[in-house]
């Protein structure tokens, strides 16, 4: 006998639908389901509903520094955050460089979220993440990687990330760099600039970052091979990507929510709270990224969730570790980018689950009769405090803990069975 | 000190000039004066901080500052107490918070940090009761060294800077000291110029109220007084100057520089010189330069600073 779940009144782009799920895959979505015996009913009135979102940029810990996140906790935290499928950095410990541990990260995966969130690993680029010899690149997609990179340690030699482009592309992958000038970037712990030069931080230029975009983008064209722009921040790197574009250059760039809503000056009390890498940048970039996002510069979101521990972050600036936890509270900080007017609910969606699937050849999720039934439901009025508890990342180190954030996740369903 | 105690000091913490108000820095600095003449007597001990602790936590060598705090809180006869980076558990791997925490439990009334953090001091402040004072944080904040400097511009050019035009000169992009100079100048009415090559100029300097140069010759002209900073020997290897002897060259401060300044110009330096890159030695001896004025000045206002931060509690609020 096949189950039935039919979640009834959600609001989808404008319109009040009912979805019927049957044996976990869509069956229908239109404005009125009718009613069945035995099925399972969920009254979504006043709630939206949303294909599950992927985040193509995460940092799930484990291997090796599970006290900060480990699989279970990362993907746990992606399902309540409204994520069913998250690509993973190769940057753990050991790294991820051979299948042995991609396929213990999958395993791990399947063993603790066996209906999801899906989680997709990013292989390294080169072995160990040292920049010096091609990762295998074969073998690693054999046994699952999605994509490789090596985010956390950039590519700085420009014939060194060539050949990985090359190697990469051979096997299907596209290569996601993490854009950073290695010597411009060294030992900075924000972004260069007056605040910087105010409060006495060695800083970052936007230089070290848009030096690499315009690399990349050159050995793309050159190449004719696509490349992803990770986490990109300034003005300058949406310039070049934005020409690169028109010129039909075939690369793609990806945002975080902290650099379209927050800067720089959020470091002015040495916050290590807002130390990210790529940093916090200026007004003006902020503003640049935004207008980048709408106008389709900018092609997806992704969180860049990087979890530490409460005492790693318990420091001064210049000691404490990059990162911000970020899955937990993506989904309403990127809703006000809807609130107020600067995207579409339609592109809304696009950016946190068309477009990740169609750059990573992941499957898609477009509600069609058949397709797996991942969805979530979202309450774009409740108002909630983001504190330490209402985290279910490991890591709290994020510069919105204690904002009001408006729209929550409600429930979210993998393949039709209930996750959150 | 009737005059004093009528006059609550609201901070519980000293961790910038930009803080206080121009009203509080002059309060400061005429409390400085009596402790100045204190100073100057056969017996120099006070018995003001009697029963009072001080901390002095060093993370980063320091002479004169340190000893100058010393001095000033022993003047006063507080309990002072040296903690060194090598002397602590900092070098077994010890956070700043834990440490800070152990240093709490130990119930001083002051705690003077310094540490190669720029934030450090406020971090302490954040998280500890006892008064936090700043002996320079990374290169954000050197308070009690710009509040010196202007105790010893005082005494020459009077309580009102109005008029007066002060160059900066060296190393400006790793100094905490002009950072904190250049707020507390401008606040006592100093017109403030900066010179250094670009690659030791911060980003965002032209914002800063100075008016910034590159060329000694020009920037030098018509200035009351030259405040020289110490060039860090390793800004060469790190490739920021080419080479030390055409760094002096160009930016050494010489009799030649000084005839274009103001008759009279003062000359300054925060110390340890390094003579004749930065300050060639005549200069740095010459009738005008205030350098072991600046010394005597250090023990004043370090002993105004612990004590008006040693007793706030007892004058009033929190």
């Amino acid at each position: 006998m096949s189950s039935i779940l039919i979640i009834q009144n959600a609001e989808y782009l404008g319109e009040t639908v009912d979805i019927v799920v049957r044996d976990g895959k869509i069956d229908s979505v239109g404005p009125k389901a009718d009613a069945t015996e035995g099925a399972e009913v969920f009254d979504a009135a006043g709630l939206k509903v949303f294909p599950s979102f992927i985040d193509c940029h995460v940092h799930l810990r484990e291997p090796g520094f599970e006290y900060k996140e480990d699989i279970n906790s990362g993907l746990r935290c992606a399902a309540h955050g409204g994520f069913g499928a998250v690509m993973a950095m190769a940057n753990t410990k050991p790294v991820n460089d051979t299948a042995a541990v991609t396929k213990t990260m999958l395993a791990k995966a399947k063993a603790t979220w066996p209906h999801g969130p899906r989680l997709y690993p990013v292989g390294a680029a080169t072995v160990g993440l040292e920049g010096k010899e091609l990762a295998p690149m074969a073998e690693l997609a054999a046994a699952g990687c999605a994509a490789i990179s090596n985010d956390g340690r950039p590519v700085g030699g420009a014939e060194m990330f060539r050949r990985c482009m090359e190697y990469a592309h051979t096997y299907g992958l596209i290569v996601i760099d993490h854009c950073e000038d290695p010597t411009l970037a060294k030992e900075t712990h924000m972004n260069e600039g007056a605040t910087s030069g105010r409060i006495g931080v060695k800083g970052q230029s936007v230089v070290a970052e848009s030096m690499q975009a315009a690399r990349d983008i050159l050995l793309s064209e050159y190449l004719d091979i696509p490349v992803h722009l990770a986490h990109i921040s300034c003005k300058q790197s949406v310039e070049l990507i934005r020409w690169a574009k028109q010129r039909g250059v075939r690369v793609t760039a990806e945002t975080c929510p902290h650099y379209l809503l927050i800067d720089d000056r959020e470091l002015e009390n040495y916050s290590p709270m807002a130390k990210v890498n790529p940093p916090l940048r200026t007004p003006a970039d902020v503003e640049a990224m935004r207008e980048a996002l709408k106008d389709g510069t900018i092609d997806i979101l992704v969180t860049d969730h990087a979890p530490h521990a409460e005492h790693e972050k318990e420091c001064t600036l210049d000691e404490a570790p990059n990162g911000i936890s970020g899955m937990d509270s993506a989904v309403a900080l990127t809703w006000t980018l809807v609130t107020d007017g600067l995207i579409s609910e339609a592109d809304f969606i696009k950016r946190w689950c068309h477009e990740p699937a169609r750059i990573f050849n992941l499957p898609a999720n477009n509600f069609e009769k058949g397709a797996p039934a991942d969805f979530f439901l979202f309450d774009p009025e409740e108002r909630w405090v983001l504190t330490p508890e209402a985290m279910q990342s490991k890591g709290k180190n994020t510069p919105f803990l204690g904002r009001m954030l408006k729209g929550r996740v409600k429930a979210h369903w993998l393949g039709g069975v209930k996750v959150v | 000190m009737q005059e004093n105690q009528r006059f609550t000091w609201p901070h519980k913490d000293l961790l910038d000039v930009s803080q206080l108000t121009v009203e509080e820095a002059n309060h400061l600095l005429d409390t400085a004066e009596q402790f100045h003449e204190i100073n100057q007597r056969p017996v120099k001990k006070v018995p003001t901080l009697k029963g009072k602790s001080v901390i002095l936590f060093f993370a980063e060598a320091s002479t004169r500052t340190k000893t100058s705090f010393d001095v000033a809180g022993k003047r006063l006869s507080a309990d002072t107490f040296a903690l060194t980076k090598s002397g602590s558990s900092l070098t077994k791997g010890e956070s700043l918070k834990d440490t800070a925490l152990t240093l709490q439990a130990m119930n001083p009334d002051v705690i003077v940090i310094r540490h190669w953090s720029s934030g450090a001091a406020q971090y302490l402040a954040e998280r500890l009761d006892c008064a936090i004072v700043n002996a320079g944080d990374g290169w954000h904040a050197h308070p009690t060294q710009a509040l010196l400097d202007a105790f010893s511009l005082r005494q020459h050019w009077g309580r009102d800077f109005s008029g007066k035009t002060l160059l900066i000169l060296g190393d400006i992009l790793h100094s905490r000291v002009a950072r904190s100079n250049v707020i507390l100048l401008n606040k006592l009415g100093a017109k403030v110029r900066v010179c250094a090559p670009r690659t030791l100029q911060p980003a965002g300097l032209n914002d800063w109220p100075v008016t910034v140069y590159t060329n000694l010759n020009e920037a030098v002209q018509g200035v009351d007084a030259v405040m020289c900073l110490r060039l860090q020997l390793e800004r060469q290897q790190a490739g920021l100057l080419p080479d030390l002897s055409e760094y002096a060259t160009t930016y050494c401060l010489t009799a030649r520089h000084l005839a274009m300044a103001a008759p009279g110009a003062l000359v300054m330096h925060p110390g340890p010189m390094n003579r004749g890159l930065e300050i060639a030695s005549d200069i740095a001896d010459c009738a005008e330069s205030l350098v072991l004025t600046q010394v005597a000045s250090g023990v004043a206002v370090r002993m105004a600073i612990l004590y008006l931060h040693a007793t706030r509690k007892d004058g009033g609020s929190k």
